[in-house]
């Protein structure tokens, strides 16, 4: 019986699955990472070291393109504008969903389900769709904003304009994307687990010192890599500013984010290997900016 | 606590709660508006658009005109946009998902070499912008000649790091290793504890990771955008956008205005009722990732 049991186990080849295992799981998603994230990779890194030259074909120049990016000033308008962006939209759309997180946690208002889920719902538009739809609201003629602000005698604000375009912006990435990070928010609060919350009702903290001073700064880490994603998805900005250019031909120029100049670098200037050069760059930025961020967030922690 | 106490407190819980759902009100309000002018927009005619309110219907209801007009320009081409749509949404979702959980299960299950290296390879992709990443591929693409062709949309969709992630997370909270130990003690092979244990148990998130991938497929502009040239091989994002730039050059588009809100008005609304119909996996699998992170 004993060894018929221990026949029927065979050791040796339950430890060799066991290693070979995680590889063979790995293969599909490993393969088509290879084949579509690092060999597109370093194809755009071997061709931001050539450029086309006058006659014929393409030449070896090195670190060229590079250098004449990193002094291109339309590069860093661009990174200028992002940042700009970044600081306007991350903080107004975290905070607001912080607060709306923190209200349906706390359980204080009617309707909870009703109002998490339809705050959710712009999600699902995609950011074209989110774009068209809020640029006819943003529209002089046809859009209801102007519509109403010349009912009362006032003009229509012009919503795409220099001073207003990034706040426009701003506007439809808080449209879709709050609920999203609300949801998160909430998702974490809930999973604070009650007994924690008797113990402080009984210590007598109001319900808004519990949510402020204990549930908050349990969520700080969940927030911390909301917060990154938010900076690495800002500072790709290209499908909102790249459509609202139909009608705001002299506000949103070629080069207006860096996603946008490596664009039309490519398929309309033709210069693919400048363009590879200028997408490095960006990553760069994105890379640096998220890690000073985590940098000086974990400092903070610390202390 | 006295009752002169207790009816303070309720007087104060019943103010704070009109305050507070108050105030949610009024942002579900904001998050309203744009959908219903969506469905007012595309219930007018081209010129009510300009001479009615926004945020109300007119009198000449002309919802039915403008989905025919929306259904039958360029012979029709607004289906094949939602034909193409959803067939690249829906294979680049299954495949995405289904080696998002292959990649969390190992990553979640398992220890070997090359994990941290891989997870960090994995988490650093999602960095990368996506100038930096599609227009090479488009070039290497044209070189084989393979772009503007829906493998070019769909074969790159196939890589959601964020699907990993959540699997990863949801898998490790999920099945415990002591459930995978016993299927071990059992005799069973690796891939059979998976396939007739570990998947039946991960199938919520394995949903959640199916409609995220969904939605960023659905969602994505910039792939299609560049990958193809015949607009009857867009998806609806393309398309739309296309119809949108044509209608507000003027170049004989004026008739155009409505029918772009109309064509996005048939395309959320599908969308929209997926999700609600399926929040309790999307609800439940965002939380399992946000808590984990």
């Amino acid at each position: 019986m004993t060894e018929r049991a221990l026949k029927a186990r065979p050791r040796n080849r339950v430890i060799v699955n066991k290693t070979i295992a995680p590889y063979l799981f790995l293969v599909p998603f490993a393969l088509f990472f290879v084949a579509f994230l690092i060999v597109p990779l370093i194809y755009a890194f071997d061709i931001s070291l050539y450029k086309k030259a006058m006659v014929g074909g393409v030449k070896f120049v090195g670190a060229d393109n590079y250098i004449k990016a990193f002094a291109d000033p339309k590069f860093w308008e661009g990174v200028g504008v992002l940042f700009k962006f970044a600081f306007l939209q991350i903080p107004i759309m975290v905070a607001t969903a912080l607060l709306f997180a923190l209200i349906l946690d706390s359980g204080v208002v009617w309707a909870k389900a009703f109002f998490r889920i339809s705050f959710f719902i712009p999600y699902a538009v995609p950011a074209v769709i989110a774009t068209l739809i809020w640029s006819y609201l943003y529209g002089p003629a046809y859009g209801p904003i102007g519509q109403t602000a010349r009912f009362l005698g006032y003009e229509a604000p012009d919503f795409v304009s220099p001073e207003w375009i990034l706040g426009s912006i701003a506007n439809i990435a808080q449209w879709q994307y709050m609920g999203y990070n609300m949801i998160i928010y909430f998702a974490a609060l809930q999973a604070i687990p009650t007994d924690l919350e008797e113990a402080s009702v009984v210590d007598g903290a109001s319900a808004f010192a519990f949510a402020t001073r204990i549930k908050l700064p349990m969520i700080v880490p969940t927030i911390i890599v909301t917060v990154v994603f938010s900076i690495i998805g800002s500072l790709q900005l290209f499908t909102e500013p790249f459509l609202i250019q139909n009608m705001a031909r002299s506000v949103i120029n070629s080069n207006f984010t860096p996603n946008i100049y490596a664009y039309n670098l490519t398929f309309v200037g033709q210069q693919p290997n400048y363009a590879a050069a200028i997408s490095f760059l960006l990553g760069g930025v994105i890379a640096v900016v998220s890690y000073v961020f985590m940098l000086v967030v974990n400092r903070r922690n610390d202390r | 606590m006295s009752i002169v106490g207790k009816s303070a407190t309720s007087a104060k819980f019943r103010r704070n709660r009109w305050l507070l759902t108050a105030i949610l009100s009024l942002y579900f309000i904001y998050t309203f508006m744009p959908l219903f002018y969506v469905i007012t927009a595309a219930t007018k005619s081209n010129q009510d658009l300009f001479s009615t309110f926004g945020l109300w219907l007119a009198e000449d209801f002309q919802l039915w005109e403008n989905l025919k007009t929306l259904f039958t320009i360029q012979d029709g081409i607004f289906l094949k946009w939602m034909a193409n749509t959803a067939y690249y949404s829906s294979v680049s979702a299954i495949g995405a998902a289904l080696f998002a959980t292959f990649a969390g299960y190992a990553f979640a299950k398992y220890s070997f070499f090359g994990k941290k290296l891989m997870l960090a390879l994995v988490l650093g992709a999602v960095m990368i912008p996506q100038t930096a990443l599609v227009i090479p591929m488009f070039l290497m693409l044209s070189n084989l000649g393979l772009t503007n062709t829906s493998l070019a949309v769909i074969l790159p969709s196939l890589v959601f790091p964020p699907g990993v992630f959540l699997m990863w997370a949801y898998i490790d909270d999920a099945i415990s290793n002591e459930l995978i130990e016993a299927g071990r003690v059992d005799g069973a092979g690796e891939f059979h504890i998976f396939s007739s244990i570990a998947f039946r148990m991960l199938m919520p998130g394995f949903a959640t990771v199916l409609i995220l991938a969904f939605v960023a497929s659905w969602n994505n502009y910039f792939l299609p955008l560049v990958m193809l040239i015949k607009p009857d091989m867009f998806p609806i994002t393309v398309g739309l956008a296309q119809l949108y730039s044509t209608a507000i050059s003027g170049t004989g588009g004026v008739l155009l205005f409505t029918v772009v809100m109309t064509g996005a008005l048939v395309s959320i609304v599908p969308v929209i009722a997926a999700f609600l119909l399926m929040q309790r996996f999307w609800q439940g699998g965002l939380g399992a990732g946000g808590v984990k992170a």
